[in-house]
């Protein structure tokens, strides 16, 4: 008689184990797509029970857009570092070198130019498979997303075309040139993520937790300024007339410095935070992401383009 | 410690909603989330704008489970989303699939991973075509629990008499088809979603009606696999052998990883590996290099044995004792999904668990309109037509039945030229 049933976090762990093997078995060249953001650092666990003692059958890559935090890089580095695993780090900077990304302003979000740079990336290592960490309770257009999500050889994502996706039968299956996207962790909430971080005691970079930092208030979103970026250059010079307060924020998600706004928490715990997830009024990407909130269909745009 | 370490935690239900935006089936999904405060105040306001700026007064639920700029262009659901919430004891995930007959692949989509069915019906209308297909289809692909929600009870004064003709109707329906009549688990609930009677809340307007709410029976279903004895299925998904120079230790480890299927597996277990038929026990499981006491159903784990057997993904490890047949012609009921017709000519890709074999059609038996569960000839599939058929396959297959195994009964039919998922099988 079975009469054990697995915990929910246990079963959203089983089922993200099962889908990277399907990766390794049915993929050539996969690769998992590590930014040292918290969902990434949770596929990583998963990655490390689906596959240890032996190496990760994939490279772990980053698209760096040259405007993210130090604190995230820095952890980034020492966490493939203690995994003993390779890490890739394609940056947007060399894709505007090339000519290949070519920004509105200087100071535009360089968000939705990591579609470039990654299929620039798809392209130099011909991976036919990017394990990546989006959640389907991110967005509209996510909810719809598949497991193992089928893009041609431009990276597109066509909503009308996609393949049936039944049981836990994954087809990865791809021509040379196109590639898979798979996302592990579709089912997870970012409640699930927390509690799982709480669960694994993973670390994190600092950011995710409550310190003090200088703002100003900017297009109805905190907006974090004078942010020290690796190479020494300061980001986000205050405008004149901005007015700069220090406050008591964390991050929920940490992304590219201009289009992922903190919020207010004094959350300093891994515990805290959870309990802080569990009460919210607002939505993760409502609150810090300024880049969905251009228009009803801006990630579905993107991800037409070749995004995540 | 974790302040949530005290709270039980019931694992992981998930769940399909069968209905037309007409049933009310929208406001369902919509009640759900908003009386388990999952709608978070930003999304309600996202949707009270397009709600206003759509000419309407109240705020409209169902734009909650709207999606894509694409379907907004074609006022049609193109698709399956998805959707969660938690009562903090147990996480749900709502397949949420459009209604209409020409989405027949969509819902047998959604149906395949649920564990329960929520079948809505209008009191005013009682069953009606569309519910005779939810439920063949609900039948079909075996889903354990199905609920049939009796919705816009306060439209017909929360007549009781009325709720129970329907019951009535639905239960001679469903007799006279053969539908779940393998003893499941099929529950009744008049509902108003609207006014989100008995759904999470007990309705004051049918105190008539003492049986659980929608919730409650969520609460209490039990998961797919729980509460019956099943036979060990562990498909191979990937070896893993680390030969690490540093490591000597590792230099004979083996690991077989897979995901089982059914079944339970420990330490000292005698297993037969198919297809060679060698056998072994069990040296370890483990998760991660770990080893665990027991690998339960559904769970993700790495099997150690003791004999150094031949094993490559594609394979399967079986107790001994419940070998299942290696067949190399199935019988199935086989879902149409893609636009280009099957073709008896061709050859396709069968997938099933892990293993991947040429396959060919022998034969469609018959066709069956999902409307009317009647048998129609057929030598060709359509999209969104079910059918039996058979097919011969170069590879063995270790399957059971569909009925008695949903994760070694199901396969889907590829199309190499495109790689394309094109049918769902189960078979017989």
């Amino acid at each position: 008689m079975n009469k054990q049933t697995l915990s929910h976090l246990d079963w959203l762990e089983a089922e993200a184990i099962h889908i990277m093997r399907e990766v390794a078995g049915q993929c050539e060249r996969p690769v998992l797509l590590f930014s040292g953001g918290k969902d990434s650092i949770c596929m990583l666990r998963v990655a490390e029970k689906a596959f240890r003692p032996g190496k990760f059958p994939f490279p772990l890559m980053h698209i760096d857009t040259g405007h993210n935090y130090k604190e995230v890089v820095d952890f980034r580095d020492k966490r493939a570092a203690e995994l003993g695993e390779r890490l890739i780090v394609r940056s947007v900077e060399d894709s505007m070198k090339r000519g290949t990304v070519v920004l509105k302003t200087p100071d535009e979000s360089r968000n939705k130019h990591q579609a470039v740079t990654l299929l620039e990336a798809i392209a130099e290592f011909e991976f036919d498979a990017c394990i990546g960490g989006a959640r389907r309770d991110e967005e509209k257009a996510r909810a719809k997303e598949r497991v193992m999500s089928f893009r041609d050889e431009f990276g597109s994502w066509d909503p009308k075309n996609q393949r049936p996706e039944l049981w836990s039968l994954y087809n990865a299956r791809v021509h040379r040139g196109e590639n898979i996207r798979a996302f592990p962790i579709s089912n997870w909430t970012e409640m699930d993520v927390w509690q799982y971080i709480e669960r694994e005691k993973l670390e994190l970079p600092s950011i995710y937790f409550s310190h003090k930092r200088p703002v100003v208030m900017r297009g109805g979103a905190m907006m974090p300024v004078n942010v020290q970026l690796v190479n020494g250059e300061i980001l986000n010079v205050p405008k004149a007339g901005e007015e700069v307060t220090e406050q008591v924020v964390r991050f929920r998600t940490v992304g590219d410095i201009p289009c992922t706004a903190p919020v207010l928490s004094d959350a300093d715990t891994v515990e805290k935070i959870v309990i802080e997830t569990a009460t919210t009024t607002i939505t993760e990407r409502g609150a810090t992401r300024l880049d969905d909130q251009t228009s009803e269909a801006s990630m579905e745009q993107r991800k037409k383009e070749g995004y995540f | 410690m974790s302040a949530h370490e005290n709270i039980q935690d019931n694992g992981l239900l998930r769940f399909m909603t069968c209905g037309s935006v007409d049933d009310g089936k929208s406001t369902l999904i919509g009640r759900l989330l908003y009386d388990t405060k999952t709608i978070l105040a930003d999304t309600l306001n996202a949707i009270e704008k397009t709600s206003a700026k759509r000419g309407m007064e109240a705020v409209d639920l169902s734009l909650l489970t709207d999606g894509l700029q694409a379907e907004r262009e074609q006022g049609i659901t193109i698709d399956v989303a998805y959707r969660y919430f938690s009562t903090g004891t147990r996480k749900y995930i709502i397949a949420d699939a459009p209604g209409h007959e020409q989405y027949t692949r969509n819902m047998v989509t959604a149906a395949s991973t649920a564990d329960l069915a929520i079948i809505l019906i209008d009191a005013r209308k009682g069953v009606l075509t569309q519910t005779r297909r939810h439920s063949y289809l609900a039948h079909l692909v075996n889903i354990p629990h199905v609920v049939v929600a009796v919705n816009k009870m306060d439209l017909i004064d929360h007549d009781q008499a009325k709720f129970d003709a329907i019951v009535a109707e639905y239960k001679a329906f469903i007799a006279k088809m053969g539908l779940f009549n393998d003893g499941r688990d099929i529950q009744f609930i008049p509902m108003s979603a609207l006014n989100g009677d008995n759904l999470v809340d007990r309705s004051e307007a049918m105190n008539w009606y003492q049986g659980p709410t929608l919730l409650e029976l969520l609460e209490a279903a039990l998961a797919a696999h729980a509460g019956r004895h099943e036979a060990f299925r562990f498909p191979v998904q990937f070896v893993c052998r680390p030969q690490d120079s540093a490591n000597p230790e590792l230099h004979d480890y083996r690991g077989f990883q897979g995901r089982i299927e059914s079944g339970t597996v420990k330490v000292g277990d005698l297993l037969t590996a198919l297809p060679n038929g060698r056998e072994s026990r069990v040296k370890a499981v483990q998760i991660g290099g770990v080893d665990i006491a027991e690998g339960q159903t559904e769970q993700s784990v790495t099997i150690l044995l003791e004999d150094e057997i031949d094993i490559s993904r594609g394979d399967m490890l079986v107790k001994s004792g419940e070998v299942p047949a290696q067949q190399k012609e199935i019988e199935a009921m086989l879902c149409w999904l893609s636009e280009t017709p099957l073709s008896p000519a061709r050859t396709y890709l069968i997938r099933h668990t892990t293993r991947t074999s040429k396959a060919k059609l022998t034969g469609v038996a018959f066709k069956v309109d999902v409307n009317s569960q009647e048998h129609v000839g057929a030598t060709t599939l359509a999209m969104n037509d079910i059918a039996k058929v058979g097919f011969k396959l170069a590879q063995p297959l270790f399957a059971d039945a569909y009925s008695i195994n949903r994760g070694t009964g199901a396969f889907i039919v590829i199309d190499e030229s495109n790689n394309n998922t094109v049918g769902a099988g189960m078979i017989l």
